[in-house]
């Protein structure tokens, strides 16, 4: 369910150019005007920009001052922390690390995030941490909740923390819906058992669209064969449906051509087939 | 027993698809109009299209299949140009009730819509028209015709275009009995099978050879 909503394109601001060439984009970071430097640091991830140059310049602006909101957020950080995640590139961990203690929740989000495309499980113990430091007080009367708990769980799962499963289980209670279905996604990642993706099949029932959306997501990048069926069924556009059947099966698919296609991954393509 | 006359029937259910007051009541207040078969319903279930709701969307383009020749023209004319969402939807339908009356709507679809969602039903669809309603001479030309606009878009920027384009390949290659076309066909679904950049599209490729 990685928040896809703050993931927009964003406008180019009334200052840019058309179209930036990649020196522009890496000066423009770190030059005057902030809104160019917020748009280059979308456009370096969105374009996979992986040069030193670009990568060193959006640790850099993980500790930017200059931009921040009126509730004193740090939407360049945002970007660059976002953009950092689509790039690969594994110095940039504990930088995004350090993110984690950002007064601003979006930052902790999307350091969470790029921490968990990055694959590095040296993120594991900060994310636990993050994660325990504030489940005792699980904040039911917030409109807002204090941390950005689906994107730890999710990070948390993706990386493979084993010992954090026990937290993790904690949350499967936990008020919010989006909240337990990552922590169900999460556990299935852990443990494998088919109980916790089953959980989800049933959030695809739920009277959200918002919410059967994001687990079409979540069984997508889990890979659950179980729910191929329920995928299909669900009441959400078939673009997504689509989405999800792709992510279910890419992990069963041989990358070997010599290998015969299993007969699960041709069932679903079955299905595929008859929600184009 | 008192029978209710089609046409009241219908008023009611149209009635009460306006009437509904929430996405779960549209769903299912759109299901009973489509299972009540009734060609009234079509311009009905057409507009229920671009309301943004999927599962409401699923039981109208059900309603419209199964109503099959009678909704293929209100479908085509109704086409909506401004709403991708509910474009996509009429293209499916079109796609499956497979009147070949559909064939220039779905070569135009193919080739030149912007939506990923409408290029993918329309490259579906064109493999599954039901071409033995034209006669032999149109049909071999329709043929032709559906086998070059999916080759124009076999390297479309969107995977699932490309996996709908293979699937509308296989089902062609089926129907048709042109040796020609058929080995045209073939050349052109191993060559995705080798190169697409997608790992779902080589593999659906494979399953198609």
């Amino acid at each position: 369910m990685s928040a896809n909503h703050s993931d927009q394109d964003p406008a180019p601001p009334p200052s840019a150019d058309a179209a930036l060439t990649v020196e522009q984009a890496i000066s423009q970071l770190q030059g005057e005007d902030l809104g160019l430097r917020f748009y280059a640091a979308w456009w370096l991830g969105k374009f996979r920009v992986r040069e030193p140059a670009a990568i060193s310049a959006l640790i850099a602006a993980l500790t930017d001052e200059d931009d921040r909101t009126a509730a004193g957020g740090y939407p360049l950080r945002r970007n660059a922390a976002r953009a950092l995640g689509k790039l690969g590139d594994r110095s940039a961990v504990p930088a995004l690390i350090n993110c984690l203690d950002c007064s601003d929740y979006y930052v902790r989000e999307a350091a969470a995030q790029a921490l968990e495309a990055l694959g590095d499980p040296a993120a594991i113990p900060p994310l636990t941490q993050l994660l325990s430091a504030t489940s005792a007080q699980l904040d039911q009367s917030q409109p807002t909740p204090s941390q950005p708990y689906d994107a730890l769980l999710e990070a948390l799962g993706s990386l493979g923390a084993v010992a954090a499963i026990p937290l993790i289980q904690s949350f499967l209670d936990h008020p919010t819906e989006r909240v337990q279905y990552a922590a169900a996604r999460a556990m299935y990642q852990l443990t494998g058992e088919s109980a916790y993706g089953d959980r989800l099949i049933q959030a695809l029932r739920g009277p959200s669209l918002q919410l059967r959306r994001a687990v079409l997501a979540d069984l997508g990048a889990i890979g659950y064969l179980g729910a191929a069926e329920a995928i299909a069924q669900a009441h959400a556009e078939n673009s997504l449906k689509l989405i999800s059947l792709k992510g279910l099966i890419e992990h069963h698919i041989p990358e070997d051509p010599a290998l015969s296609v299993p007969a699960r991954v041709v069932e679903v393509m079955k299905l595929m087939d008859a929600l184009l | 027993m008192l029978v209710m006359s089609n046409s009241i029937q219908a008023d009611q259910l149209i009635n009460a698809v306006a009437a509904a007051d929430s996405a779960a009541s549209l769903v299912r207040s759109v299901q009973a109009l489509a299972a009540a078969q009734l060609p009234e319903a079509i311009p009905t279930l057409i507009a229920t299209l671009g309301y943004n709701n999927p599962g409401a969307a699923v039981a109208a383009v059900t309603g419209l299949v199964s109503l099959g020749e009678a909704a293929v023209q209100p479908l085509l004319d109704l086409l909506d140009g401004y709403n991708y969402g509910a474009r996509a939807w009429a293209i499916r339908a079109l796609a499956e009730i497979g009147d070949p009356r559909a064939l220039p709507t779905l070569l135009e679809a193919v080739q030149t819509d912007f939506a990923l969602s409408v290029r993918r039903s329309a490259a579906k669809g064109l493999g599954y028209l039901h071409w033995h309603a034209l006669p032999p001479e149109e049909r071999s030309s329709g043929q032709k015709e559906a086998f070059l606009a999916l080759a124009q878009v076999t390297d479309d920027p969107e995977w699932v275009v490309r996996y709908a384009v293979i699937v509308g390949l296989e089902a062609l290659a089926r129907v048709s009995v042109d040796q020609e076309l058929i080995s045209l066909i073939q050349e052109k679904i191993v060559e995705r099978s080798l190169s697409d950049p997608d790992l779902t599209v080589r593999t659906r490729a494979r399953l198609a050879q």
